[in-house]
């Protein structure tokens, strides 16, 4: 306890030295958001503040050092948070390196493997995508045809994915791929990693209700990819691909960001002219926000303490989407007529956030399949 | 403070479990409400029980170990809640063991606490908080009178919603030494023998076969040293005797909605239809999965009540009706779900899934139902 506090101080007096005063204030437009990348293009507090997280590993704090990451006990990362939050600092980098493979790498990855990405995750090197769905394969994605055959030391991939997350921007791509094509179907797909330049692979924007275009259609022309870029066994993928879900879930589920919370708007939106009937609304919400907010924070505390509950990723997602559809429906009717704005001048993004929220019980596995997952392993209903 | 029992209150859970099981199970309220050719025991509960719960600590589980009790604090008693809530038993627990003993060790002088608390934990005084006065819940609504006599008081008044009032030996009332008719300041707790001269109880029992008194007040003389705490400040103790209340009481429902979830879930994988176990129908897998969500939600919210009470935290009312709040919707939606996923079944009298849901709608209305603590909250939050 003594050494936490002392982690305390030393970190509080560190952000206060290298977080620089314009990566503390909130988010308030797209670009504001630091992806990294080959392409990334930061402001000169983005990079500064990057690259100083970046060195110290606090980019990824629980991370172990020898892969950039902090090598943060658990408490500590909490420690850092708090820090960070007190400060109203920003994430220094948002990643699907981070939140998706990197926890996938550090389990099934071999050593050079982990040595090789590990660390430019962290420094925001390289950006990743996810190739899971096809046009064929969504919610059955055990069904995903896009194929890799041997030929020497690489592997030919040919097929198309589809809502390919930021596809036209990554470096990178976690990809599942059939390498047994007579195997039954969970026992045929592998995990592959390749690099978004090698010939023949190529993307196309497709726009969503929102207005916004953040993913693709991706397509793979005979690449060729290194046998070596296999990630664990092949035709083990999909297990991998299960567990990288699991972290993707609960990233898409959680809520504590840190933004403002409906009850802070409320204090000051309830005195404007129309608002109080929402009152209840507001409350109810609230209610559940932050019976969810204290089940995050129980399952973490659980799982330190070495207690932990099944398919806790499907109920952390499916509640923590279904209520951030509720937030931002509520936001809308807070926001009234102003929320309809869709351009010109003033306030623009409530509708396009509250438009974009739809997604969020569809990314990542629907409701319905969270559900299902939830009937079938902690429920051990029949048939599910 | 972490969201995780301790070795202790793991022990304190599992022999709840077991004892209540055994001891108190749902076929007890049965019993006990068919007594006496159907009109009902008439304590309400078995005294034999009573007697093992303090045998156990159940009943000192508040009590100081100084005054004889286990000393467990908030956590522990709510996990006694939840075994009693998942069997539905019948016992005076909630009324003398949580209610009245946080009103002693709140407010209780040196005097009171050395009398009464050593009675609480060995079970041979019973208590009931005399408090609401109107049939929605509304605790500063106080129009009972306190006004000087002798060396203490005179009490007139009547309060609506006594529980386990019929069986009490001591009412803790709040009367009013000053101040207006809903105001917090002018507000008094007392001790009051319910043997004493003017004491009227009429005993009322409720549909989830618990009893509720209408208690009236008639010129009831009370011994200054009756006062609990100080003269005009008793809403602060009765706010917080309330939050015990309450925090323990979304403990039960957890209970509530977890044994009328368990039972529900164990029936969709017998109960056959079409030809198939009705647990195979995705329209019910759902909805059975989204109350398995519900219940964890109000897991946590009544354990960082029960948290934030044992370490006197300033956010005890935010928690409070938080967890209340939130336990009393999940054990409505999990009984109305037991009811309809059973079926023509759920319906009699002869099964046991309908008691559930009469003891969630009795603990939903008790010291405040999902309105009064969703205004109550939003006024905590500052809108
Ligand atoms: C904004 C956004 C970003 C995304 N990013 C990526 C990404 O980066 N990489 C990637 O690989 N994918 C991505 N996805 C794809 C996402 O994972 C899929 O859309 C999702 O898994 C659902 O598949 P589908 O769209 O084919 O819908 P379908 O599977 O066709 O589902 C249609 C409807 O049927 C329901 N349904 C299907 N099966 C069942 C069942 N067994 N029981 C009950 N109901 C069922 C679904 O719940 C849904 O309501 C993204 C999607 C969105 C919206």
């Amino acid at each position: 306890m003594a050494d936490l506090e002392t982690f305390r101080i030393e970190t509080r007096a560190w952000l206060a030295a290298n977080c620089p005063p314009e990566m503390r204030q909130s988010i308030a437009k797209d670009g504001d958001v630091v992806w990294g990348g080959r392409h990334a293009d930061l402001t000169p507090p983005q990079r500064a503040w990057l690259d100083a997280m970046g060195a110290k590993g606090w980019t990824v704090p629980e991370w172990p050092k020898e892969y950039g990451g902090g090598g943060l006990s658990k408490d500590e990362a909490k420690v850092l948070v708090q820090e960070m939050r007190a400060i109203r600092a920003r994430s220094p980098l948002a990643s699907f390196g981070i939140w998706m493979l990197g926890p996938a790498l550090l389990k099934y990855g071999n050593e050079e493997q982990k040595k090789e990405h590990l660390p430019k995750i962290a420094r925001g090197e390289i950006r990743w995508c996810q190739g899971y769905s096809e046009p064929g394969a969504g919610s059955d994605l055990a069904s995903l045809r896009t194929s890799a055959v041997v030929d020497g030391d690489d592997y030919i991939v040919n097929g198309q994915k589809v809502w390919t997350s930021y596809a036209d921007k990554a470096d990178w791509i976690f990809c599942l791929v059939r390498t047994d094509m007579a195997a039954p179907k969970h026992l045929g797909i592998s995990f592959l990693l390749f690099d978004m330049a090698s010939p023949g692979v190529s993307t196309s924007p497709i726009k969503l209700i929102s207005g916004y275009s953040p993913f693709c259609q991706t397509f793979f022309d005979d690449v060729r990819v290194p046998r070596a870029n296999l990630m664990g066994t092949a035709g083990k993928g999909w297990d991998i691909a299960k567990y990288l879900l699991t972290h993707e879930r609960e990233m898409i589920g959680d809520l504590d960001d840190g933004r403002r919370s409906l009850s802070q708007i409320a204090v000051k939106a309830l005195g404007e002219a129309g608002v109080a009937p929402l009152r209840s609304d507001i409350v109810r919400h609230e209610i559940n926000a932050l019976a969810f907010g204290l089940t995050m924070e129980r399952v973490k505390d659980e799982t330190k303490a070495g207690q932990g509950t099944g398919a806790l990723s499907s109920m952390l997602k499916y509640y923590g989407t279904e209520l951030n559809k509720q937030r931002q429906e509520l936001l809308m009717s807070v926001g009234g007529s102003d929320s309809l704005a869709w351009s010109g001048t003033g306030e623009v993004d409530t509708s396009r956030h509250w438009l974009r929220s739809r997604a969020n019980s569809i990314e990542g596995g629907t409701s319905e399949v969270q559900l299902n997952i939830i009937a079938k392993r902690v429920l051990q209903l029949p048939g599910a | 403070m972490a969201l995780v029992l301790t070795d202790d209150q793991t022990m304190v859970r599992d022999s709840a479990d077991g004892f209540f099981a055994a001891e108190a199970p749902v076929a007890e309220l049965r019993r006990l409400r068919d007594a006496n050719g159907g009109a009902g025991d008439a304590t309400g509960f078995d005294r034999g029980l009573w007697a093992k719960m303090a045998e156990m600590g159940f009943a000192g589980v508040l009590v100081p170990e100084a005054h004889g009790g286990a000393g467990f604090g908030y956590v522990a008693a709510g996990l006694v809640q939840e075994a009693i809530g998942r069997n539905l038993s019948l016992s005076p627990l909630l009324s003398t063991a949580i209610l009245a003993a946080t009103a002693l060790v709140r407010g209780g002088s040196p005097e009171q606490q050395a009398r009464y608390l050593p009675q609480i934990a060995s079970g041979e005084r019973l208590f009931a908080l005399a408090a609401d006065e109107a049939a929605r819940h509304d605790p500063h609504h106080v129009t009972t009178r306190a006004e000087t006599s002798g060396n203490g008081f005179k009490l007139n008044g009547t309060k609506a919603f006594v529980l386990d009032g019929h069986v009490a030996d001591t009412l803790i009332v709040a009367a009013r030494t000053g101040g207006a008719d809903d105001e917090a300041a002018g507000i008094t707790l007392f001790l009051v023998d319910a043997k004493a001269p003017g004491v009227a109880v009429a005993r009322r029992s409720m549909v989830d076969s618990r009893n509720a008194a209408r208690v009236t007040l008639t010129d009831v003389q009370v011994d200054g040293a009756d006062v609990l705490g100080a003269a005009g400040d008793g809403a602060a103790i009765l706010d917080r005797v309330l939050d015990a209340g309450r925090a323990c009481l979304a403990a039960e429902m957890l209970g509530v909605a977890g044994e009328s979830f368990t039972r529900t879930v164990d029936y969709l994988k017998q109960r056959e239809q079409f030809g198939v176990k009705i647990g195979t129908f995705q329209a019910l897998q759902h909805r059975a999965a989204h109350l398995f969500c519900e219940v964890e939600l109000a897991r946590s919210a009544t354990l960082r009540a029960l948290v934030a009470l044992d370490a006197d935290e300033d956010r005890v009312p935010m928690f409070a009706s938080l967890a209340k709040a939130k336990a009393g919707e999940v054990a409505k939606l999990s009984t109305d779900e037991g009811v309809q996923m059973h079926g023509g079944i759920g319906m009699t009298d002869d099964f046991d899934i309908g008691f559930f849901m009469k003891r969630a709608r009795a603990a939903r209305e008790t010291f405040g139902d999902l309105a009064f603590h969703g205004d109550r909250l939003a006024m905590l939050m500052g809108y």
